[in-house]
């Protein structure tokens, strides 16, 4: 909603286009098949054909609206997402425009009670969080998607009917020039919370929804405070309710406060009210000067998902499949690794470089995510919005003992979105090995990086398919060059990484780690490899090579070996 | 006071949100009373169960 007097659009601070309907080819009797079509062009749709052209796969990409959602909604991007953006060549304008922060406060009736910091490794390229309003993030991504020749973006072009086939999808897309029909291989819906192709396949998400309910406001103000995470518990400004506030870049900030029990929704949402709410917030928090008003919406917490993310040729991604509460930052984050989940794997199937059985790993793999995303969010969100009585006594006595004594300060941590461990995939079949290191990054996790000496980062070695990281003394033995080789003919993607303790790399190729520093960082012995997938989780680790097992685990990767 | 593994002291907090819930609104300072005797037989230490009591107290509005 915007102040009465302003138009739908109409922004203190940004242009939102508007995209014309194109007169397609379809609408002139063309009968074509596409591989992929992409169901709405929010960010997760878009990062999904931005990941499906990083491979040369092309795509349909079709939207309802004829512009970017409106208001800062999902404002938090996660290291991970950055590194997903770096990998769809669309990074360079988010590290421009976006805050990167990683500490955080909260407050207890004014009093600080808890410290967030979180941790920032010396290796790593990206800060562990970005602000960012998400009409910028849909611009940029629209940025890149608009240059690629491989992406067929079609604005207020709706789906209106679904088809699935065993080998296929047939649809049917209204749009202002006229209505068509066609086919595609395999359909991603990337078409949001009320997805209509969720309610056309008769799917249902399941799961809880949360009592609290909470308004989030954009204002624009000259407020000097750095960008950290704000969150103040029983403030003056809000009695009876907990208020977040982020900075954004154009001056603009976000302010959410929790509604009082009992406390109506409509009532609070009118201009006046909320005017008077956010004044004795900013009040609260020291901000004398004027203030505008710029957007303004309702947001209850929900933690729900379908039971299986792919239905036959169709897969839900982002939160057509999963609705998550908006305390961790899951919801864009977890939608953008959804995008490069399904992206990958498609895109090596439709080369005919995987088998589809590939494909059977994104459901698992994803919901598990989910389903972790779910069990830190209820804690958070208990913790956000008590849902009883009981909950709320307990909140207020740990608040109010934080004041003077640290054991119960962690409850106010918000538990801030972490890549998900892919621990118990079926791509990832010796997680047992984990038990020979000392340390390390597990199998399933997120590659950590490093800063190697010419100011590079050692993860800008990866490829698009399977990649190795080898660590050695000298030149690889015998055992371990064969392996690389036939490494490289199963998967043609396939990139070698050799990490050298002996002190002076061997070849240009090779990373001189004079210092031991990554394989510290790796918990690495001379001969241990790390098999990196395409997203760069570990696919597996091991202390010495195993050819069997890491052309196995490789082979699960491309869909050639049954688990 | 103990180095009760912060995940420990997590789940104490949600297992007493739920039990205030159990008691219900009529019973609710019974069971916490209750319980704090329950507690202070567990301690066995009549000093630091003072002490304890003094820390509750503190700063109670």
């Amino acid at each position: 909603m915007r102040p009465a007097g302003k138009g739908e659009l109409e922004s203190l601070y940004f242009d939102y286009p508007r995209f014309a309907a194109r007169r397609v080819a379809e609408l002139d009797g063309a009968a074509a098949r596409h591989p992929v079509l992409i169901v709405g062009a929010g960010p997760i749709g878009m990062t999904a054909a931005l990941v499906l052209a990083r491979y040369g796969i092309r795509c349909m990409l079709i939207e309802r609206k004829d512009t970017f959602n409106d208001g800062s909604r999902a404002v938090c991007i996660a290291r991970p997402s950055m590194h997903i953006l770096e990998r769809v060549g669309a990074v360079a304008p988010f590290v421009e425009k976006a805050l990167g922060w990683r500490f955080g406060r909260s407050y207890y009736r004014g009093e600080q009670i808890f410290r967030l910091e979180m941790p920032q490794p010396p290796g790593e390229k990206y800060l562990p969080m970005y602000n960012l309003q998400q009409q910028y993030t849909e611009k940029f991504l629209h940025d890149a998607v608009a240059t690629s020749d491989l992406i067929d973006m079609r604005w207020q072009s709706e789906l209106s009917a679904i088809e699935p086939h065993n080998d296929g999808v047939s649809v049917r897309i209204s749009s202002p020039e006229g209505d068509y029909r066609l086919d595609a291989d395999y359909v991603l819906a990337a078409d949001g919370a009320r997805s209509p192709i969720r309610s056309m396949l008769g799917l249902r998400l399941k799961g809880d929804n949360y009592e609290g309910r909470y308004v989030i406001a954009d204002i624009r103000m000259d407020h000097d405070f750095p960008t950290e995470r704000r969150a103040f518990f029983e403030p003056a400004g809000n009695p009876g309710g907990t208020v977040l506030i982020h900075k954004q870049p154009d001056d603009i900030w976000r302010v959410d406060y929790q509604l009082r029990e009992g406390e109506s929704e409509q009532d609070a949402l009118k201009e006046e009210n909320l005017r008077a709410r956010v004044g004795a917030i900013l009040a609260d928090v020291g901000h004398t000067k004027p203030w505008e008003l710029e957007w303004w919406s309702v947001y209850s917490a929900n933690t729900l998902c379908l039971d299986d993310y792919r239905h036959g040729r169709v897969f839900f991604i982002g939160d057509a499949a999963h609705i998550v509460p908006i305390f961790g930052v899951r919801g864009l984050n977890n939608g953008l690794a959804d995008a490069e989940n399904i992206g990958w794997k498609l895109a090596l199937v439709l080369h005919g470089e995987a088998d589809e059985r590939l494909l059977d790993s994104y459901s698992p793999e994803r919901r598990g995510a989910t389903l972790d995303v779910f069990a830190n969010a209820t804690k958070s969100t208990r913790f956000m919005t008590p849902p009883t009585r009981g909950w709320r006594l307990a909140r207020e006595a740990a608040l109010s003992l934080s004041l003077k004594h640290a054991f119960p300060r962690g409850l106010a941590n918000p538990r801030q979105m972490q890549p998900y461990t892919y621990s118990e995939s079926p791509l990832t079949p010796y997680a047992e090995r984990n038990a020979e290191f000392a340390g390390g990054a597990p199998c399933g996790s997120v590659a950590p990086n490093a800063r190697l000496i010419d100011g590079s980062y050692l993860l800008d070695r990866a490829g698009s398919g399977m990649t190795a990281i080898l660590f050695c003394e000298g030149p690889p033995t015998r055992e371990q060059a064969a392996l690389l080789a036939q490494l490289g003919r199963i998967d043609k993607r396939f990139v070698p990484v050799l990490v050298s303790s002996g002190g002076s790399a061997s070849d240009s190729k090779t990373i001189a780690d004079q210092d031991g520093e990554i394989a510290r960082l790796f918990a690495a012995a001379p001969g241990t490899l790390y098999l990196l997938r395409p997203d760069l989780h570990i696919a597996g680790r091991w202390k010495g090579v195993v050819p069997g097992e890491i052309l196995k685990a490789a082979g699960l990767c491309l869909g050639s070996e049954t688990p | 006071m103990s180095a009760m593994p912060f995940e420990d002291f997590e789940t104490a907090y949600e297992t007493l949100a739920t039990a205030i819930d159990q008691a219900g609104p009529a019973r609710e300072a019974l069971f916490l009373t209750r319980l704090a005797l329950v507690l202070a037989q567990k301690l066995g230490d009549v000093a630091a169960y003072r002490t304890a009591i003094e820390t509750a107290l503190d700063g109670l509005e």
